[in-house]
């Protein structure tokens, strides 16, 4: 009711920016639903490890991005801005790029040789009737 | 100049992710989030994951339109439509502050099984403690974490399935009574999950919140300035951007927030 009310005190105006915002609001709200339906696919399925759970995180993550995508561009205007402004902002982001890659890659490695050299902490540690057989501590050091 | 203390805060929040995605990378086993973000204010113990904090981001997402509109209205110098969409603004703002409440207590003082030291306690999810590791299936191994477990434990964990007897009555019986009264195939146990979920869970979250209050804070400022006139008397409206672009920005950082925490 609160929008019937806008739309008609700025009647003189033209509506197609009013127009743009909430066709980009209808396309956030669809995209949050896709990724919602996704993430508790995962759930449901309780996929196990593996390509199929990774391909479904995969499109999760993308669609953030295109969200991410919209809000920049349309809701603060960015795409708006001159080209060099947009560059001297997107090009540093574009660090993200090989620190995620990084930091991810070095997470894993750390756990590939945890679990090579300690075969204690990879038992505590994975789902299993052997697991909970091991007596567990609080608070470890991970 | 805004844009370039965006882009300043974008990597403050993307170090913390980052470190929170290397953390978990380098742990064999993580928590589901369907898991443990599943009830719901006033839904008692029904499994709904990730309801709430759809809701939240849904919260979010409509404060963030009614912002672009309040900018809208200001380019067209029109004050009481800026008056209105900031005062929509700020109160998605603040329920969205609100829900957040909620959540921490709700996550903090939750009591959850967990099996320590061989014995059965009661956690919710903090900065020491993380309730939710992988589930006990053991059966010997639950009965024996039984024998071992204080008897308020033990009251707590019957009490919680049972609700014919009041923990006065409760209180009377005997250990051993208390274990027997215990289904174990209903019973959910868990072992300890990473602790380092809790710490970077607050930590962020935390992080994002107070972004969201300092934005409520800044868009009241904005609502008072142009209530009082004072952007007319300046003859543009651009603090109101401004503000816009904060609080978009407290927006797209929660897209990569609940992708992080709550989706995958």
């Amino acid at each position: 009711m609160e929008h019937g009310v806008a739309e008609v005190t700025i009647h003189h105006e033209p509506s197609s920016s009013t127009k743009r915002i909430w066709k980009v609001f209808w396309i956030l709200l669809i995209i949050t639903m896709v990724e919602l339906g996704l993430g508790l696919s995962l759930y449901a399925l309780s996929l196990p490890e593996g390509l199929r759970m990774h391909l479904i995180k995969g499109v999760i993550i993308i669609l953030s991005l295109a969200k991410a995508y919209y809000i920049v561009s349309v809701f603060m205007h960015l795409g708006d801005e001159i080209r060099n402004m947009i560059m001297t902002i997107v090009v540093p982001l574009m660090l993200f790029i090989w620190f995620i890659l990084a930091f991810l890659g070095d997470g894993n490695s750390y756990k590939n040789l945890r679990n090579k050299y300690d075969p204690y902490y990879k038992e505590r540690t994975t789902v299993g009737p052997k697991a909970d057989s091991i007596a567990t501590k609080p608070g470890g050091k991970d | 100049m805004m844009w370039y203390f965006l882009m300043s805060d974008s990597f403050t929040f993307g170090a913390f992710l980052i470190s929170y995605g290397t953390i978990r990378f380098s742990q064999n086993y993580w928590p589901s989030p369907s898991y443990v973000f599943n009830t719901f204010p006033g839904a008692g113990e029904a499994n709904l994951p990730l309801a709430f904090v759809s809701l939240m981001t849904f919260i979010l997402i409509m404060s963030s339109v009614t912002m672009v509109l309040a900018v809208h209205e200001g380019h067209h110098g029109n004050r009481k439509g800026v008056v209105k969409w900031m005062a929509w603004t700020i109160f998605g703002g603040l329920c969205f502050l609100s829900c957040q409440a909620w959540e921490w207590n709700h996550l903090i003082t939750g009591e959850h099984a967990t099996l320590i030291d061989g014995k059965i306690e009661l956690f919710g999810q903090t900065m020491r403690h993380n309730p939710w590791g992988p589930r006990v299936e053991d059966q010997a191994v639950m009965l024996d974490a039984l024998r071992n477990s204080s008897h308020e434990t033990l009251v707590n964990l019957v009490h919680e399935h049972n609700h014919s007897l009041g923990e006065a009555q409760l209180n009377a019986i005997s250990n051993d009574k208390l274990a027997g009264m215990l289904n174990l195939q209903e019973l959910h146990v868990t072992r300890p999950g990473p602790v380092a979920f809790g710490g970077y869970f607050f930590g962020i979250t935390g992080f994002h919140g107070f972004h969201v209050f300092s934005g409520v804070v800044i868009n009241v400022i904005m609502l008072l300035m142009a209530q009082t006139g004072v952007f007319e008397r300046r003859g543009h409206y651009l603090m109101i951007e401004k503000a816009g672009l904060y609080w978009h920005f407290v927006d797209l950082v929660w897209v990569f927030v609940f992708l992080c925490f709550y989706l995958v």
